[in-house]
């Protein structure tokens, strides 16, 4: 009986989380092309076709990722590094500097993103440049730098510092010792900061909507269809980034249980 | 690893792009278009209270109503056995791999008057209900894109519960209500407390669900400074205070739940 | 000793934070000794190692190896490797290229370099393990791999901190005989870090017991046990009762309201000084006016002999007897003259050697809760 009623409660929740992303997913294979959105005229692939042929809307993807490489590459780079400093000060200096350092995920991210484009904007009237893809990675890479500070934090803390000392006993440089021992340690998680910068910078609006002047982004450009009507082109291709998203996770849950299947194995043995 | 100093380009960083434009902000705040110190932004603001209540509210609703639909959700799954938990939150985080955008879009075409639901309705021969554009269908989009932000943190912490700090209550007498109510609950504080905080901060500040969703007759504090940067209302002064006015409201706000966290957290402390 | 000393540390002190952690430290290692440096936590034990290693630069002082002064060297080029606390073993990766870490750092040819990882693995007992992941290993075994890490660096001097901490107690034995077994074998200076006494006497040519960032005696371990140099050493190593006394003249004394003859002399007259008698000297004889005289408060079985608490005049005494003495039985103490330790008056004195409490812990403790109940009232 107990079991039952959660069980019918947690469908009805996914059944919630989900709907609207079945319709969206619907209704990219949908062949009308009628006033209402919420009409089914039978199946078709005409959006995906045209989707490639949409020039505006393939060069806001380009940005997208371009945006989302570079932001991602320099916040988990310059994290990473900001986080072993960060890591060996005094724990007053620590407190405030991470406190400052999280402003960007504690404040409403609109104020975040009016504080930046009054910068770039002031920033662009002195270099007599405009706001374009340049502030958006800027900005981009403000808002990641926290995220990944976050997750490389935990793994130096757990990190033995003496593994550090023992590859110097051992004869290495204190550079060598970092990129022999320390690096591999935290490697999960500059991967884990730099996975979470790659998605967050991909899927923000409110910050580039803000900060990329005349320049567009995907999420931008959704959003400058959403006041008028959605193409359901737009489904087409969120459709294939989810269906991306979701192989590519299915195959990381899948390697990792294998994995972990091994290591158990080993451990019997 | 003594290297303070290898923090240096991240903290110069910092002062660039978080600390200079906040305080770009407060200038803007604080001054008129000629650049003369003037408190009549800040004064300004205070006629947009309606505004300012509304989203509290709506924001507060949404937070509300997030933390009941999210707990026992989150209860559910940290019960449920490993493998399913993994499956479980992969699809609560799922979601959110698709743009909130379009899937605010996609309520769109279902709550509208001549929607799905509605259509659903009519062929039932049910009336039709007017659910678009009315403060509900905002807070209902709200919970709707924020409720996975309430039950990861509740998540993180009830599976960090100790199995025997259960038994040890349920060993001194408690039956499984009296269990809930005053061990799962205070020990799950500090997961309620940030899943508050992570739901209230952008459904307070949001300005693309009113609009989606609100039909623009629910003015809230994001639409308000969106309009005076990027819209019709050019105006960053007042962008500008409204926008410091926010954050000291929400700073305010984060003040008084850390308190309540940092109770929780002593009392668990003491419970070990 | 000059000459032979393979290190040797010349007024080094160092402060973290503001809080001197060594004071004017002087301290010099012979080539081939096991040197062990013994204290209690936070006595600048451990600092002293790190500074041997180079991880840690004094404020002042120098470090002299083999005659020449080191103490800008850095970690990586000085021909000392260290056994850390918790092993510091690499994670990511195998038993073997951990210990080959050192050698390749170093370039050496594969073939020398498997030739010494399968001589270290076979010297620690761990031959078939060279493929095994570091995590599956057990306590011992890691600890192991990590000193033929250390040694397949062929190092002149090997420092071990606290390397026997976290084993359990009959491991550690086998591990104690092991290293001292392969010191010997070596012919490595070892500069061990302990803080338990037994380990200390049992597997060191020379000891040195630290305190409050000072050395407070160096000598061998019998030299420890039965001379103290002061009330610390004498109830760090060991159980002792210490008493206040007086040195009336030489190869005489007094304590507890009484004369005693004692084999000290050199004191001057009437001279204050720490009188040391070890539980084990103590005979129980018959309660009478010749003797001390206590009243039994405590007895505690402890196999080989009977542990028993004696109050003589508010003094606990312990005794170390193989006889059973009742609670409340009147007893007599009988001491030999060359069991009678005089010591001269330190700042230890009167802090340590009197009964009422056990372990400094509980003694510890006790002060705390007082000063707490001090701070409420404030």
């Amino acid at each position: 009986m107990k079991k039952t009623l959660s069980r019918v409660y947690m469908a009805l929740i996914f059944l919630f989380l989900y709907a609207p992303i079945v319709i969206l997913i619907l209704f990219s294979f949908n062949d009308s092309d009628t006033k209402s959105r919420a009409v089914w005229s039978g199946f078709s692939l005409r959006w995906y076709q045209k989707l490639f042929s949409n020039a505006e809307l393939l060069n806001a993807l380009r940005n997208t990722v371009i945006i989302a490489i570079i932001a991602a590459v320099v916040a988990t780079i310059l994290g990473t590094v900001a986080a072993i400093g960060i890591n060996s000060m005094k724990k007053w200096s620590k407190r405030v500097i991470m406190n400052i350092g999280n402003l960007p995920m504690v404040n409403p991210e609109i104020v975040t993103g009016i504080s930046l484009l009054l910068l770039f904007v002031f920033g662009a009237r002195l270099l007599h440049v405009e706001l374009g893809i340049f502030s958006v990675i800027l900005a981009h890479i403000t808002f990641c730098l926290p995220y990944v500070i976050l997750s490389v934090m935990p793994k130096l803390r757990q990190m033995d510092n003496s593994l550090y000392e023992a590859a110097q006993d051992l004869g290495c440089t204190p550079v060598r010792s970092f990129f022999k021992v320390v690096f591999p340690e935290i490697l999960p998680g500059i991967i884990t900061g730099a996975v979470m910068a790659f998605t967050l910078s991909i899927d923000d609006f409110v910050i580039s909507y803000f900060t990329s002047g005349t320049t567009q982004t995907l999420p931008v450009y959704i959003y400058s269809m959403t006041r008028k009507r959605v193409s359901p082109e737009i489904n087409a291709l969120s459709t294939l980034l989810f269906g991306t998203i979701l192989v590519l996770l299915l195959i990381v849950n899948f390697s990792k249980k294998k994995s972990g299947d091994t290591k158990e194995a080993a451990q019997e043995r | 690893m003594k290297s303070k100093a290898i923090a240096a380009p991240y903290i110069v960083w910092m002062c660039i792009f978080i600390v200079v434009p906040l305080f770009l902000v407060a200038y803007f705040a604080f001054t008129d278009s000629t650049g003369a110190f003037t408190l009549e932004n800040i004064i300004q603001v205070g006629q947009y209270s309606d505004v300012f209540l509304r989203s509290i509210w709506m924001g507060a609703l949404a937070t509300l109503f997030s933390l009941l639909l999210g707990y026992p959700l989150a209860y559910i799954i940290s019960k449920s056995n490993l493998r399913r938990q993994s499956v479980l939150i992969m699809l609560v985080m799922l979601p959110m791999w698709m743009n909130f955008l379009l899937r605010t879009y996609a309520w769109m075409t279902l709550l509208e008057d001549n929607g799905m639901i509605n259509n659903f309705l009519a062929a039932l021969g049910l009336p039709r209900l007017h659910m678009i554009n009315t403060a509900g269908a905002v807070v209902f989009g709200m919970v709707y894109d924020y409720l996975p932000f309430m039950i990861l943190p509740l998540y993180t912490v009830l599976i960090k519960i100790d199995r025997s700090v259960i038994e040890a209550a349920q060993d001194l007498g408690a039956n499984s209500c009296k269990v809930f109510l005053k061990v799962t609950i205070p020990m799950s504080m500090p997961g309620i407390i940030s899943g508050i905080t992570m739901v209230f901060v952008p459904a307070v500040s949001t300005f693309i669900i009113s609009k989606m969703l609100g039909g623009g007759s629910n003015l809230l504090i994001g639409d308000l400074i969106d309009m005076q940067f990027l819209g019709n209302a050019y105006n960053p002064y007042l962008g500008s205070a409204i926008s410091l006015v926010l954050m000291v409201l929400i700073l305010i706000c984060m003040g008084i739940m850390n308190q309540f966290d940092e109770d929780g957290s002593a009392e668990g402390g003491k419970m070990l | 000793m000059g000459e032979t000393s393979i290190i040797r540390l010349e007024n080094i002190t160092v402060s973290f934070d503001g809080e001197q952690v060594l004071k004017n430290l002087n301290l010099s290692i012979r080539d081939g000794e096991f040197v062990t440096l013994l204290g209690p936590s936070g006595c600048g034990k451990t600092t002293t190692l790190r500074i041997i290693g180079g991880f840690v630069k004094p404020d002042a002082g120098d470090v002299f190896f083999n005659g020449k002064k080191i103490n800008n060297l850095p970690p990586h080029k000085r021909e000392v490797n260290t056994i850390f606390q918790k092993y510091a073993l690499f994670p990511h990766l195998n038993v073997y290229d951990n210990v080959a870490f050192g050698m390749r750092v170093h370039k050496k040819s594969e073939k020398q370099v498997e030739k010494t990882v399968r001589e270290m693995l076979a010297m620690v007992n761990l031959s078939g393990f060279a493929n095994r992941n570091v995590n599956s290993l057990s306590g011992g075994q890691q600890q192991r791999v990590a000193i033929a890490r250390a040694l397949a660096n062929d190092p002149k001097i090997l420092l071990l901190d606290e390397p026997l901490g976290a084993l359990d107690l009959k491991l550690r034995k086998d591990m104690q005989v092991e290293l001292k077994k392969i010191q010997k074998a070596t012919g490595i200076t070892f500069i061990f870090v302990t803080h338990d006494q037994e380990e200390a006497l049992s597997m060191s040519d020379t000891v040195v017991v630290m305190d409050n960032g000072e050395i407070q005696q160096i000598g061998t371990p019998e030299d420890i046990y039965n001379e103290p140099a002061n009330a610390f050493v004498a109830d760090f190593i060991g159980e002792s009762n210490i008493l206040d006394g007086v040195m009336l003249e030489d190869y005489v004394c007094s304590f507890a309201g009484k004369k005693f003859r004692c084999v000290d002399a050199g004191f001057q007259k009437n001279e204050n000084v720490d009188v040391v008698i070890r539980p084990e000297d103590i005979d129980v004889v018959e309660a009478d006016s010749t003797h001390l005289t206590g009243t039994v408060t405590n007895v505690t079985f402890k196999g080989v002999h009977f542990e028993i608490i004696v109050d003589v005049e508010d003094f606990k005494w312990m005794i170390q007897s193989t006889d059973y003495q009742p609670v409340g039985a009147k007893i007599g103490l009988r001491i030999q003259p060359e069991d009678i330790h005089i010591m001269k008056k330190s700042v230890y004195s009167g802090t340590f050697g009197d009964y009422s409490t056990f372990s400094d812990e509980m003694e510890e403790d006790a002060a705390k809760e007082e000063e707490a109940e001090r701070e409420d009232e404030v």
